[in-house]
């Protein structure tokens, strides 16, 4: 299992804009790069990260090898109601992590 | 007036440390690195290394083969292991000899746990050190007052100093002679090992303190010593003398 | 020469005149002229080390790629965004660290000024470079959902290179601002074996 880490605020007044920020492990290899044996290591990255906030989308980003190892985004979010934001990170060899916390929002 | 005494002394003890804390020429490779790559290590939420720290928070809990786990021995962590790893190096009554913290690990692993020995530099053992030494953040380096290490620091101290490789040169010709002035675009560090395990960017990726002085060792174009070489522990023994009382800032960011 | 340097984020290929260079960058050459160090044996000199230190140098030198992106490129992968309409200087705050320590992870971060609200928003934040082996970076999509036009991510750096950041708003105008970035070398390798 992918190992994300994503930190989000447990709770939040209705309006507020939240900073939400997502850390996940992955090599993001370019497909640029020789191996030991001189040929070229096949690239292996995450191309698409998606977020969503009960279901709705808030944030989609397309990476390319330009991304760093161990992705990591920050955006922002209005708290809008209680529930779930959900992430998607997908790509490359069939990679799939999908991570949920949940937010309570008076 | 007792009050007022303990008041004075405290003033007086505050002031002194103040003093050397201001004299003290040792700088970490943190206090080298610009502004932004700071930022990354100080924000748990954004320092890479605290995926690794987060999966060896897992396997802290997880029942190894003799149905035993790091905190059916050692509680929760966050108390039983501050400190621990800025005491490493030590010399194990159980082992007979010097180790270090990852060597500490495996001998857990291999006598209480009855599990395999983690691979230097593997995952496994990386997370599980992180976690460890995270319990550490701003507890001051603490090398044991043991003569049965001083051997090894001795030995430690000698290496350091001798030229070796291709190149011809010491640890202490870039990190004595030269700290603090560049390399291509990088500040040479003083040298100080307070952050291990490091997320180094360079690596994309986190590594021991072996891993690192390994990279130096290949840097003099020397041959590289195997992860099982004494050198190794001789080396990391007389470092963390010489960072004694520099507050340790694992899981560490570097360039 | 050929150098190989397996931990870098890309391919670097070439490189005849590395040491030259390295020299040029190395910090230590200049100084050469001020006389024999003090702090260093008796019996190796300032001169000794320079030459030791423009050997470690030399086997990290930025070299160009074999095949990179190009100003031509640049401009062709941010047509594809714009469709050709005006870029606008302006709104938009690219924050990069001037000196990149390495440019296998650099942090950036994308700030825009909107009000972010139905009328008036921004859509989508588009950031491109000039000398990696491609011009994209990342393409980022928003809505008034976010409340602020906001994106902070890390990025690779092959070379010292240009920066572009795109805001493209919920009306189909599009606001840039760029930045150039040194990107300073690791002093000391390592290899995979």
């Amino acid at each position: 299992m992918a190992n994300v880490l994503v930190n989000a605020p447990k709770t939040a007044k209705k309006g507020e804009i939240v900073e939400i920020k997502a850390l996940i492990m992955h090599v993001m290899e370019t497909g640029y790069r020789p191996g030991t044996n001189g040929r070229i290591i096949p690239r292996n990255i995450i191309g698409d990260f998606t977020a969503t906030w009960n279901g709705r989308e808030i944030f989609r980003m397309k990476m390319s090898p330009a991304i760093a190892a161990n992705p990591f985004v920050s955006f922002a979010a209005i708290a809008s109601e209680s529930g779930t934001i959900a992430f998607r990170w997908s790509g490359d060899e069939g990679f799939v992590a999908e991570h949920q916390v949940s937010i309570t929002v008076t | 007036m007792t009050g007022l005494r303990l008041a004075a002394v405290l003033l007086a003890v505050f002031a002194a440390s103040f003093a050397l804390a201001q004299g003290d020429p040792r700088r970490s490779g943190y206090r080298e690195m610009g502004p932004a790559l700071q930022k990354m290590q100080d924000d748990d939420a954004a320092n890479p290394a605290m995926l690794f720290v987060q999966a060896g928070a897992a396997a802290w809990a997880e029942k190894a083969a003799a149905g035993k786990s790091c905190a059916d021995c050692h509680g929760d962590a966050t108390a039983s292991m501050k400190g621990v790893a800025a005491r490493y190096p030590a010399f194990s009554a159980e082992a007979g000899k010097p180790i270090d913290l990852e060597g500490r690990i495996n001998l857990c692993r291999t006598t209480h746990q009855q599990a395999e020995a983690l691979a230097p530099e593997s995952d496994g053992l990386l997370a599980l050190s992180a976690y460890v030494a995270l319990q550490s953040r701003g507890q001051p380096i603490a090398p044991p007052d043991d003569a049965r290490l001083s051997n090894l620091r001795a030995e430690g101290a000698e290496l350091y100093k001798r030229r070796q490789g291709q190149l011809n040169l010491s640890c202490a010709n870039c990190h004595d002679d030269h700290a603090g002035r560049k390399l291509a675009g990088a500040t040479i560090p003083q040298g100080h090992p307070t952050g291990y395990p490091i997320y180094r960017l360079e690596w994309q990726a986190l590594g021991s303190l072996k891993r690192r002085l390994r990279n130096c060792v290949i840097g003099m174009r020397a041959e590289p010593w195997s992860y099982d070489a004494a050198d190794y522990l001789a080396l990391e023994s007389f470092l963390m003398q010489r960072a004694k009382g520099m507050a340790m800032d694992a899981p560490g960011v570097r360039p | 020469m050929t150098l190989r340097r397996p931990e870098s984020p890309f391919r670097r290929l070439g490189g005849e005149s590395g040491l030259s260079e390295a020299k040029s960058r190395d910090p230590f050459f200049r100084q050469r002229r001020k006389g024999r160090s003090t702090t260093l044996g008796a019996t190796v000199g300032r001169r000794a080390f320079l030459a030791h230190a423009a050997a470690v140098a030399a086997s990290v030198t930025i070299v160009p790629f074999a095949a990179h992106a190009t100003p031509e490129a640049l401009a062709a992968a941010i047509k594809e965004v714009t469709g050709g309409k005006p870029l606008r200087e302006g709104k938009v705050t690219l924050d990069l660290p001037p000196l990149v320590e390495n440019g296998n992870t650099v942090p950036l971060s994308v700030k825009v000024d909107s009000p972010m609200t139905a009328d008036d928003h921004i859509k989508a934040i588009h950031v491109f470079n000039e000398k990696n082996p491609q011009p994209h970076v990342f393409n980022a999509w928003l809505s008034p959902a976010n409340g602020r036009a906001f994106i902070a991510t890390r990025i690779k750096l092959a070379d010292a290179q240009k920066v572009v950041a795109i805001a493209e708003t919920g009306k189909g105008e599009f606001w840039t601002a760029h930045a150039e970035v040194i990107v300073t070398i690791a002093a000391c390798i390592e290899d995979i074996t």
